[in-house]
């Protein structure tokens, strides 16, 4: 008796809840650790930049007017999903960055625990982060924190779960908008959540993913004048320079490091608080 | 009668002594600066005030390396309670020395001195006070136990609240540990220079607080020295965009709080006078030159010819001229180049078809001034309607249902603030909700608390000032 032939994926982009192949046409190759082919991933283009921005501005109103009750039900159904899919996922961390099988399933399951972490923060934000102001007058006077709105993600391009989650999860936490650029030689995982994202309730356009070269995208997202902030986590040499370009539009920016953090540990507020405003409300008190 | 008459009801600037020159304070002791001293001049009567020294690269490394030494020495291991002492005597000092500090403010921003008394000045001291009671409580602020301090802090200010902006510059580094390198802005330096008095007589250690005056090139010296942590800026968000490049691929920590055009809203419900009050408040106080300034002004479409005609007539009553003068509502406009910036974008605004409409009266032969002036018919693409003038120019535009009013409101590059009047509780909170700006005054306007975060959304900058929030902008986790 024969093998089964398997069915192969075709690898694309995740833009406005829809799976494109990049208007570019490009795909490029990924590689095993060992450097064995593993797919032709699409290879996303400036233009596919632009369209996921539109998406995830399209996408803002809603996700961040939504309730946080709700945003933490979303996002704890992601877990739901992902945990369902975990063997896919170790597989794929297993072969993109070299991991046994036991210590790739831990990259799993630390993915999908910090992904309930994030969901469970929604609705505390306000508590720990606002509050009432004692001001002396006779006002009732508030702040809260409120999504900064449309975020550009360079994600690590190391840790191509793990690490993913911890820089996506975050940002859709606090009620934000995500175009994320994935791990150039390992965008498997970030192609994979993508199907996760879609078939878990969060709303086309929240999550955008693209695969690529953050080193291409990176200065076009840094630039444009719809996206509020950026996270330059995996932006690696090219960090100063998308900075600077930051700087024309006042970019909200959480700065990378020269050595991936240690993905495993608490993160407290720090990914969420770059990507957070907070709004003060006075109001008089009298009768 | 003209409008602007009246009798007279100045404040004695006997208080104040006025020195030939200035110089900066760097390490606890007034030093000459190596740059061309500039003058420092009364916009309401052009009278040069002083000199004050002008700091160079060299004078700004100076004081970096003072207050490197002081951060390093003594104001880093100090004991937290004990920082907070120096931080209650200055704000008693402040208090001591507020009428001085008035006379003083208004003979060289050109404010109207019922401002500076009654505003800057106590808010200023209130600052120090509230900052002063943080000192020992780090713990709390939300960034874990033992909060460490950046460092040093090189902090740029503007001249429209000189005083008020040192304190919400200073008295938050200093509470958190940090120590200071502040440039007062060109046309403003003196109530910074007396500040540095006050330091002096709490005894304050020798670099804690340094003061470089000058120009753009001080302050630039300032942002860019290698050896400052965090950098804290008020200004124009043209400016602000520089400081946030120059300071890209650095370590330095940055909060920027730049320009603003808010929108304030009135709703057909909302009562008539206390909306004029107001508006009135929110883009006159401090001829307008101030960054969260009501500017636009959006009218409900069925009130507007009411609203409107109330305004003009409590624009009538309104005084301006000598800003020593406790009578004085509106007082003189801060510098030549302000006061030429304000004439281009007014100039601009009837070019292109805005209504424009001033007082009746006279405004004084000497000195930079501008009255208060209202343009109607005025559209979202119109120049006044989108750039900021920073200075008494109100442009009013109308809207027909809250959708309307909110989309117009947010339609603009800046978030700073915003006002909202109307009598119905629901929907101001439903308005505030959705107006994307940081400080949002439903039924009042203009209103700064120590306690109460203040900061941007957009290009009006990030971080925020007071509050809790704004101190953990001095402070990083252990």
């Amino acid at each position: 008796m024969s093998e089964r032939i398997e069915v192969r994926k075709t690898y694309k982009l995740y833009v406005g809840g829809k799976f494109p192949r990049s208007e570019s046409g490009r795909t490029y190759e990924v590689t095993d650790s060992r450097g064995r082919f593993v797919a032709n991933a699409a290879w996303a283009s400036r233009k596919d930049a632009r369209d996921a921005v539109v998406a995830a501005r399209g996408a803002f109103a809603g996700w961040s007017g939504a309730t946080a009750y709700n945003r933490g039900q979303v996002l704890y159904r992601v877990a739901e999903v992902m945990e369902g899919r975990a063997a896919q996922f170790a597989a794929e961390v297993a072969a993109g960055e070299g991991l046994s099988e036991t210590k790739a399933r831990a990259a799993v399951d630390a993915a999908i625990d910090r992904w309930v972490w994030y969901a469970g923060w929604t609705d505390k934000l306000a508590a720990v982060l606002g509050g009432t102001n004692p001001v002396a007058g006779p006002y009732f006077d508030f702040s809260v924190p409120e999504p900064t709105g449309v975020v550009a993600v360079l994600a690590p391009q190391r840790s191509s779960l793990l690490g993913l989650v911890s820089v996506l999860a975050p940002v859709l936490a606090t009620g934000c908008t995500a175009v994320l650029v994935s791990s150039k030689e390992r965008p498997l995982p970030a192609i994979t959540l993508s199907e996760v994202l879609a078939t878990s309730d969060v709303p086309g356009g929240v999550a955008n993913l693209l695969t690529g070269d953050a080193a291409e995208i990176g200065p076009w997202l840094a630039e444009h004048a719809d996206v509020d902030g950026i996270d330059l986590c995996g932006a690696g040499t090219t960090a100063m320079e998308l900075e600077r370009s930051a700087a024309g539009t006042l970019k909200r920016v959480l700065r990378t490091t020269a050595e991936e953090p240690d993905w495993t540990a608490d993160p407290g507020l720090s990914r969420m608080t770059p990507f957070l405003e907070t709004k003060t409300v006075w109001h008089p008190i009298g009768v | 009668m003209s409008v602007f008459e009246y009798a007279p009801a100045p404040e004695s600037r006997s208080i104040v002594t006025l020195r030939p020159h200035y110089g900066l304070f760097v390490d606890g002791e007034f030093t000459d600066g190596g740059g061309e001293p500039l003058k420092t001049v009364n916009p309401a009567t052009e009278e040069v005030l002083g000199e004050v020294a002008v700091g160079t690269d060299a004078d700004v490394d100076r004081a970096v390396r003072a207050a490197r030494k002081a951060f390093t020495r003594v104001w880093g291991p100090m004991r937290p309670a004990d920082r907070g002492k120096y931080l209650f005597r200055i704000a008693r000092l402040l208090q001591e020395r507020a009428r001085e500090f008035a006379v003083l403010e208004t003979l060289d921003n050109g404010k109207p001195i019922t401002e500076s008394r009654d505003v800057d000045v106590p808010l200023a001291a209130a600052h120090f006070f509230y900052h002063a009671g943080w000192a020992d409580k780090l713990d709390h602020v939300g960034l874990g136990a033992a909060p460490r301090p950046h460092g040093v802090a090189g902090q740029v200010i503007p001249w429209n609240f000189p005083l008020l902006m040192l304190a919400w510059k200073v008295a938050p580094a200093l509470a958190a540990g940090n120590t200071v390198v502040l440039k007062p802005a060109e046309t403003t330096p003196l109530t910074a220079l007396l500040f540095a008095e006050v330091c002096q007589q709490a005894d304050l250690p020798p670099g804690v607080v340094n003061i470089v005056t000058g120009a753009g090139d001080t302050g630039r010296a300032v942002v860019e020295h290698a050896d400052v942590d965090k950098v804290a800026f008020t200004g124009s968000t043209e400016v602000g965009k520089q400081i946030a490049r120059a300071v890209a691929g650095t370590q330095k920590v940055l909060t920027l709080e730049l320009g603003g055009k808010a929108a304030n809203i009135v709703f057909d419900d909302a009562p008539v006078d206390e909306a004029v009050e107001g508006i009135v408040r929110g883009i006159f106080f401090n001829q307008g030159h101030v960054c969260c300034a009501g500017s636009r002004l959006l009218v409900q479409e069925s009130v507007h010819d009411e609203v409107v005609a109330a305004l003009k007539r409590r624009i009538g009553t309104l005084r301006v001229g000598d800003p020593l003068d406790k009578n004085t509502d509106v007082g003189a406009i801060n510098s030549p180049e302000q006061l030429a910036r304000i004439r281009e974008l007014v100039g601009i605004g009837e070019a292109e078809g805005a209504q424009l409409w001033q007082p009746e009266g006279q405004l004084p032969d000497r000195g930079t001034w501008f009255k208060p002036t209202v343009f109607t018919d005025v559209t979202p693409a119109h120049r006044i309607a989108r750039d900021e003038v920073f200075g008494p120019v109100l442009s009013v535009l109308t809207f027909r249902t809250p959708d309307e009013a909110v989309a117009k409101a947010n339609n603009t590059t800046y978030g700073l603030s915003a006002g909202i009047w109307s009598e119905k509780g629901s929907r101001i909170l439903s308005v505030a909700n959705q107006l994307r700006a940081g400080v949002v005054w439903a039924n009042t306007f203009n209103q700064f608390d120590p306690t109460s975060p203040f900061g941007g959304y957009k290009q009006s900058g990030y971080g925020r000032e007071g509050g809790r929030l704004g101190l953990r902008a001095y402070l990083k986790e252990s």
